[in-house]
């Protein structure tokens, strides 16, 4: 549809553009990426005809951009500019109206059915038929810019450029934006160009992504080869980590404030425990980084308060979450800092332990109840629903752990916790055969993400050795205790 | 029936009672029948076809001509202050004329309209140079180096102006009023010499109404549009010129006639150049022809020059559509 080849351009005899070479297809969407002063917007404005080039080419449908009439141009692409602000104003109609403007030909061309339509249709997959006798001046931003996309629509040409469409546009009207745009482009093969500011909405919105960096292209490809922590760090001079956006198989980029200078030292000890009859509570002076499977605050977050909650055995809620923020408001934990599971157990025995290790101290907390054992080579064929009856393990790390160090340490701990079961002779009690945890057991890993990294937490580790000790400890006196309570003997 | 078919109903009515109330009030009426009525009074069909017509058409003329390129103008260069005047023609128009006064020149073959051949000339010359040197400046000659340019020459021209005036002795008081602006005592003469150029710059101007819509919103814009901005700049600002050097050569500099028409046509019936334009044409028609009648009857038998009234009504005019517009952007 589009090939530049080798193209070369600038203001004067500066060039800003340096050679760059690359083809777009037909209903592709193509994002150039760049810090300011990369010439993505200048290498925009040379294809779109503003600035001549001073060497190479843009080829459009098999026929030099050079060799096109200014409206024949027009009538191939057309250009969606940032939002301006103008002297006098035009109604909405007669702003797309203006779209028609390249089919126009001769002095005296009148209006046709066909521009009817196409007017009629850019306004309606705008949305912006309803303001069509208001001027424009009265609209808002981002209603203004929707008015131009129109307009850009009613050129009815396959190839659109944009620059920057998103500039001043709350994230609402970013969002609408770009979704009728790529709209367009997947049901009527429209061909995209658009230079983005915005590295995580480039990602989402495009097939592909050109990086420029100094005039000439640093990388192209798909959003995931392109939005790389190295290959972005080096182009944008900034510090980012890139993470996997939460629904779609996009790549997303946060930057890291250099904050490191605001960072107040945490150290998690003993005395941020506290149990009662009611609960295990830890409280800790700064958020951790934690991965847990509770019931509130599930997944992965920064956390200060980590809850155990004691229910009855009889607890039956059909909205078990919402009965848990219930709970944790009336007791006045802050919903957005806390992190809370349940168990069955007295967790006035709950097991805590504190390890010792060269970058500082693991403390692991445990209850355990085990009347509800499952042994999980045999789970397969078990029907019944799950009853209370859990184990619950805290990992609570004084140190600094990537996010497989995490994976890691809930494996060790899960295993660990498995041959306590193990050497406590526990049994499902269906199958008679040892089992390997209950039906509802959940755990939390926890990191004050400050001091030593600790890369690994595999159990022949340093912090992994602690964990695996510490789990297979706490778990196996835990179960002890529960046994006591039982009167159960050993 | 849509708001341009009543905008151009309404302004063809006016223009029509401004034509018949020109011609018919004075220090004679002259009533309506005297177009049809073959027996007619004598010197009513002598006043009404020598003196009345004439005056009331040139000024219909002259002010269709500024308030059309007044709007043009404003709209190429996105600029509600731009008037015809902005590129400096008027000037080089009035030096022309005055160049005449002030030497008393009068050139065998063109006798008495030595001083209008010689202002068009000025006009022409101004335009010429404003454009080149511009282009000098600037290859793509943007708007804003277009403006400079007529300023520049413009202050330039306006002291020549000056020095003129300053030296100048008896005939003082004829290139005031000149400078002033009147349409009295031309005659048909004066029509058929400026008719040419008026018919020439308005469709210059109009062929170019639905580019004048694309510049509105900036040259990049129109450029992407489809639209070749160099070229249509180009024709406007010709057409426009032409208009402006030939109106000012035959009536002087008549003021706020090329500014407060678009304006208050734009108001009424909105910005759309492929109405505006036409609009602009006929209200600047209707507005002259009314200030003119004004100029001669109000302090009869005396005749102010018509410059001054416009400008009398013009200012006031003005000032409130400026308020207006703010009083809106403020809120």
């Amino acid at each position: 549809m589009l090939q530049v080849e080798n193209l070369s351009g600038g203001y004067g005899d500066e060039l800003v553009v340096k050679s760059v070479s690359f083809d777009v297809k037909k209903g592709e969407v193509l994002g150039i990426l760049g810090p300011n002063g990369s010439g993505k917007s200048t290498l925009l404005k040379i294809i779109s005809g503003i600035l001549s080039a001073q060497s190479g080419s843009v080829t459009i449908d098999g026929k030099k951009a050079s060799d096109y009439t200014q409206k024949e141009f027009a009538r191939k692409v057309a250009v969606l500019p940032q939002l301006h602000a103008h002297a006098f104003s035009h109604s909405v109609r007669e702003t797309v109206e203006l779209g028609r403007y390249p089919h126009q030909t001769g002095i005296f061309s009148s209006w046709s059915n066909k521009d009817e339509l196409a007017v009629t249709e850019a306004m309606k997959s705008t949305a912006v038929s309803r303001y069509e006798k208001q001027s424009i001046e009265l609209l808002s931003g981002g209603e203004q810019q929707r008015v131009f996309v129109a307009q850009a629509l009613a050129q009815v040409a396959p190839i659109l450029l944009l620059d920057e469409p998103t500039n001043h546009l709350d994230i609402a009207h970013q969002q609408q934006l770009l979704d009728t745009i790529r709209k367009e482009a997947v049901e009527k093969g429209l061909t995209v160009i658009s230079v983005f500011h915005d590295i995580n909405l480039a990602a989402l919105y495009c097939d592909r992504l050109l990086l420029m960096d100094n005039g000439k292209i640093s990388k192209i490809g798909r959003p995931q080869e392109v939005v790389k922590e190295q290959a972005i760090e080096n182009v944008y001079h900034a510090r980012i980590k890139t993470q996997p956006h939460p629904e779609l198989p996009k790549p997303q980029i946060t930057l890291l404030p250099d904050v490191n200078g605001e960072k107040i030292a945490t150290k998690v000890t003993r005395a941020n425990f506290f149990s009662s009859e009611e609960f295990v509570v830890f409280r800790a002076s700064q958020p951790l980084k934690t991965v847990s499977s509770a019931v509130h605050n599930a997944g992965l977050g920064w956390y200060r308060t980590f809850v155990n909650r004691h229910v009855d055995s009889a607890y039956n809620y059909d909205d078990v979450k919402s009965e848990m923020a219930d709970y944790l408001e009336t007791k006045g934990f802050p919903l957005t800092e806390t992190v809370a599971m349940m168990t069955a157990v007295t967790t006035e025995h709950v097991e805590i332990g504190e390890y010792e290790g060269g970058f500082g101290k693991v403390f692991i907390a445990v209850t355990a109840g085990i009347g509800n054992a499952v042994d999980v080579s045999q789970a397969l064929s078990r029907d019944e629903t799950p009853k209370v009856g859990t184990i619950n393990t805290w990992v609570i790390i004084n140190g600094e752990l990537p996010d497989e160090a995490f994976i890691q340490a809930m494996i060790t701990a899960t295993e660990a916790k498995s041959k306590a079961l193990q050497v406590e002779k526990i049994k499902d009690p269906l199958t008679d055969t040892i089992a390997t945890g209950t039906s509802t057991d959940s755990i939390l890993i926890a990191a004050t993400q400050q001091g030593k990294l600790l890369p690994y937490a595999g159990p022949i580790t340093e912090l992994g050795k602690l964990i695996a000790q510490g789990v297979f400890d706490c778990t196996v006196k835990a179960i002890q205790a529960y046994k006591k309570a039982k009167g159960w003997s050993t | 029936m849509n708001k341009s078919s009543i905008a151009y109903i309404v302004s063809i009515a006016t223009l029509v009672v401004a034509i018949w109330l020109g011609v018919s009030i004075g220090t004679v009426d002259i009533p309506l029948s005297t177009f049809w009525n073959k027996g007619a009074d004598e010197i009513a069909t002598n006043i009404l076809w020598k003196i009345r017509m004439p005056r009331v058409l040139l000024a219909g003329l002259v002010g269709a001509s500024l308030a059309i390129a007044g709007a043009a103008f404003q709209g190429l260069l996105k600029n509600p202050l731009a008037d015809p005047y902005t590129l400096g023609v008027s000037s080089g128009a009035s030096v022309g004329a005055v160049m005449t006064l002030f030497f008393g020149l009068s050139l065998p073959i063109l006798g008495a309209y030595t001083l209008p051949v010689f202002s068009m000339i000025g006009a022409a010359l101004t335009m010429f140079l404003v454009l080149g040197f511009a282009r000098l400046v600037d290859r793509a000659m943007k708007m804003e180096t277009i403006i400079l340019t007529g300023i520049i020459f413009g202050s330039f021209l306006g002291s020549v102006l000056s020095l003129m005036i300053a030296l100048t002795g008896e005939e003082l008081r004829q290139i005031i009023g000149w400078l002033l602006g009147s349409v009295s005592m031309r005659g048909w003469n004066y029509i058929t010499m400026i008719l040419p150029f008026v018919i020439i710059g308005s469709a210059m101007l109009w062929f170019n109404r639905r580019e004048l819509n694309a510049m509105l919103f900036g040259e990049e814009r129109a450029h992407h549009l489809g639209v070749n901005v160099k070229r249509r700049k180009f024709m406007i600002l010709i057409g426009g010129s032409i208009l402006t050097g030939s109106a000012v050569a035959v009536s002087g500099t008549i003021g706020f006639i090329g500014l407060v028409v678009p304006h208050m046509t734009r108001l009424m019936w909105g910005t759309d150049h492929r109405h505006l334009l036409t609009l602009s044409f006929m209200n600047g028609a209707s507005l002259l022809i009314i200030c003119d009648l004004v100029a001669r009857t109000i302090i009869s038998p005396t005749e102010l020059p018509v410059g001054v009234i416009t400008a009398f009504i013009g200012a006031p005019v003005f000032a409130f559509i400026f308020y207006r517009q703010r009083r809106r952007g403020a809120m």
